[in-house]
């Protein structure tokens, strides 16, 4: 057997597949895929508290990402990684994940508070969860089959004040109790 | 087997997964030595990089052939294993995948073979089974120690006395063991090499594991760090408090103490000649370097001990049609760690692909995270952002986008857990 020795002298530039001087810029795919390793292969969360993007409305996923950049909307880690983005950053990982399918989940659920999600959300939240939660107006984003938990983490963010609540989404919530958020949360994730 | 082979096979640590029979009757072949129909590329390594890479040459062209190549039949995973040395997870199971589901689904070809060299003239890569031809070779070979940095350091047996657990598996296992055997008041010593290395917050999240394994079950001992680098790697301020805030009179961290030299029966250490240090539980992590693959493949630079690449391609700038990944390679201002392996690893497939269908090639962008536990339940982490600077011809940070948590944080922890399960799910699926 032969093993090749030692040899660096040897011209590099001569070996190189392409100096990287004639690649075009990161494609969509490029930006969006190094994603992947927090979110899942093509936005599909594996869980249990880590978002699905996949699938995903557009400006809820551009709208979500200058928060976390402007530093408006708190986060762990996504503020501190949008600002290696520029907004046309944004739109081209939005537009990536917004067509990738949609990430059907199967979670754990309590039944009983599913079905009293069910009941309370078409007058409370439909107006901008569309669709049980499968389409979002505007900026709000999709909720279906997201994972509970952190669904819980972000509610929580905003009755803490931690995160700043849509007024029109607030007149809704506020007069909820927490077992009724709670039972809204658990159907929406239940959505496939 | 030939004289040459047998010193290799020495010289990659090999033997641990299969036996000298298994090995000669390798030459039964995979009869994949023959033409390829050139659209074949061969992956060395099923870790953070080598999964990824073949998995995503496969997701964007079907019509590529992909061979993953890998020593065992399983992958367990370096990040995390300190919490199980902490005895926050009773086995390895969560650290753990195979390939079957990944080959399946993708329709990557999986060898569980032993490498034994790279024929660059001919593109073959000889393995215990058999050579495997290639159009383009992708190693991601990770770490091999420079023990001989180390006098009395012997690669066969030393692990077993005095693990380094730098690799998981088997001494993540027996540095667990090691702590739970040691008597209370007992000293573990840890000694850290110089930078660059695997995970550079690794050491010190491992000494906050131990730290706090002690500080439940073996009261009034303690343990002493011995760090080669005159100061904290990685996370400095945030190890500092988490240390203070845990385990004040635990950890005696002393920097610029560079371990030379080892007695493995004594169990002691030495520092470049001056000082030695004694512990009931010696976790020694050696220097390093990139796989003993690359470098017997002639794919390490000037520095002796790391593979250059092109930072868009990752392909070797030594040898052509040879892709480095993973901390193997030198990535630029990229950190050797799991999830930069990952990001070179998409960034690789998706120029192979490129290359191979003719197409222009696309600069890399990438993310870096690591997280590190610093108690049960509190987790910080790093982030950065990572792309090619034209003019450098290297990759280099997004403007402001490297950071460390501000605060430790249970959020981060439970964020954290949920990124060991995306990226584990995506390496095997
Ligand atoms: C290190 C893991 C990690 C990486 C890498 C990561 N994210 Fe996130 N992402 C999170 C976490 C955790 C959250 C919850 C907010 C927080 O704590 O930062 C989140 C939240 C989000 C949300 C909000 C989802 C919603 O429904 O409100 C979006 C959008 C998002 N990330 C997009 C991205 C994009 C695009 C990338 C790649 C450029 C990315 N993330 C990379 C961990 C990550
Ligand atoms: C007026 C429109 C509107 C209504 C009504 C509304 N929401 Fe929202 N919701 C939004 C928007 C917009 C966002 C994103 C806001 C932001 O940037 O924080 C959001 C975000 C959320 C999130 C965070 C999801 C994520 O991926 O981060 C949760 C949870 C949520 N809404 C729950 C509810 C529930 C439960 C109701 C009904 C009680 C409700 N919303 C009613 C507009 C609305």
């Amino acid at each position: 057997m032969k093993i090749s020795r030692f040899k660096w002298a040897l011209s590099a530039a001569a070996l190189a597949m392409s100096a990287s001087a004639f690649a075009a810029p990161p494609t969509p795919a490029m930006i969006s895929n190094a994603c992947a390793g927090c979110h899942g292969t093509n936005g599909a969360s594996a869980g249990p508290s880590m978002p699905s993007l996949a699938g995903h409305n557009k400006e809820s996923i551009v709208t979500a990402m200058k928060k976390f950049k402007s530093g408006e909307r708190p986060g762990t880690v996504m503020g501190r990684l949008a600002k290696g983005y520029s907004d046309a950053d944004f739109v081209a990982m939005a537009d990536f994940f917004s067509k990738q399918k949609f990430h059907a989940t199967s979670q754990a659920l309590d039944a009983a508070k599913v079905a009293r999600g069910k009941s309370l959300e078409e007058e409370s939240c439909s107006r901008c969860h569309m669709e049980s939660g499968k389409e979002g107006k505007d900026d709000s984003p999709i909720m279906a089959s997201q994972w509970l938990p952190y669904l819980e983490i972000q509610m929580n963010q905003y009755l803490s004040g931690h995160r700043k609540m849509p007024e029109k989404m607030a007149e809704k919530v506020k007069p909820l109790s927490k077992q009724d958020l709670d039972a809204l949360l658990h159907f929406y994730a239940s959505v496939k | 087997m030939t004289m040459e082979r047998r010193s290799f096979l020495k010289l990659m640590g090999a033997g641990a997964g299969l036996g000298a029979a298994s090995l000669m009757t390798g030459c039964a072949g995979l009869g994949m030595e023959g033409p390829t129909g050139g659209r074949r590329v061969v992956v060395v390594g099923g870790g953070y990089g080598g999964t990824i890479a073949a998995k995503y040459i496969r997701m964007m062209d079907k019509s590529i052939e992909v061979v993953l190549v890998e020593r065992n039949d399983h992958f367990v995973s370096c990040p995390f294993s300190n919490l199980y040395i902490g005895g926050l997870m009773k086995d390895l199971s969560p650290l753990t995948i195979n390939y079957d589901k990944l080959a399946a689904n993708h329709g990557i070809k999986f060898v569980q073979a032993e490498v034994t060299g790279v024929d660059a003239g001919a593109k073959l890569v000889r393995t215990s089974r058999g050579d495997i031809r290639y159009d383009r070779l992708v190693l991601s070979p990770g770490i091999d120690f420079r023990t001989e940095e180390i006098k009395g350091y012997n690669l066969a047996t030393t692990p077993d006395v005095m693990p380094h657990a730098w690799k998981a598996g088997p001494q993540t296992v027996l540095l667990r063991k090691q702590l739970e055997a040691m008597p209370a008041g007992g000293t573990v010593v840890m000694s850290i090499p110089l930078a660059p290395f695997r995970c550079p917050p690794g050491p010190y999240e491992r000494a906050s594991m131990i730290a706090m394994y002690l500080k439940q079950h073996k009261p009034k001992s303690k343990i002493v760090v011995l760090d080669a680098n005159p100061d904290i790697v990685s996370k400095k301020g945030l190890f500092l408090k988490g240390w203070k805030k845990h385990y004040e009179g635990i950890i005696d961290y002393r920097p610029a103490k560079k371990v030379t030299e080892i007695d493995a029966a004594k169990k002691t250490v030495l520092i470049e000649g001056l000082e030695d240090v004694r512990g009931d539980v010696v976790n020694v992590i050696p220097p390093q370097r990139a796989g003993a693959i690359a470098v017997a493949a002639g794919l390490i630079g000037p520095d002796k001990n790391w593979c250059p690449v092109n930072p868009t391609t990752f392909e070797s700038t030594l040898r052509k049609d040879i892709h480095v990944i993973g901390d193997a390679c030198v990535a630029g201002a990229m950190p050797k760690s799991g999830y930069s392996a990952n990001s070179e690893a998409k960034s690789c497939a998706t120029n192979i692909v490129n290359a191979m269908n003719g197409r222009e090639l696309v600069d890399m962008s990438g993310i870096n995270t690591c997280y590190s536990y610093l108690s049960a339940k509190e987790a910080v982490s790093v982030t950065g952002v990572y792309l090619v600077d034209k003019a450098k011809n290297a990759i280099v940070a997004a403007p402001g986008s490297v950071a460390v948590s501000p605060d430790l944080s249970e959020l981060e922890a439970i964020y954290a857990e949920s990124w060991l399960k995306n990226i584990l799910t995506e390496m095997s699926s």
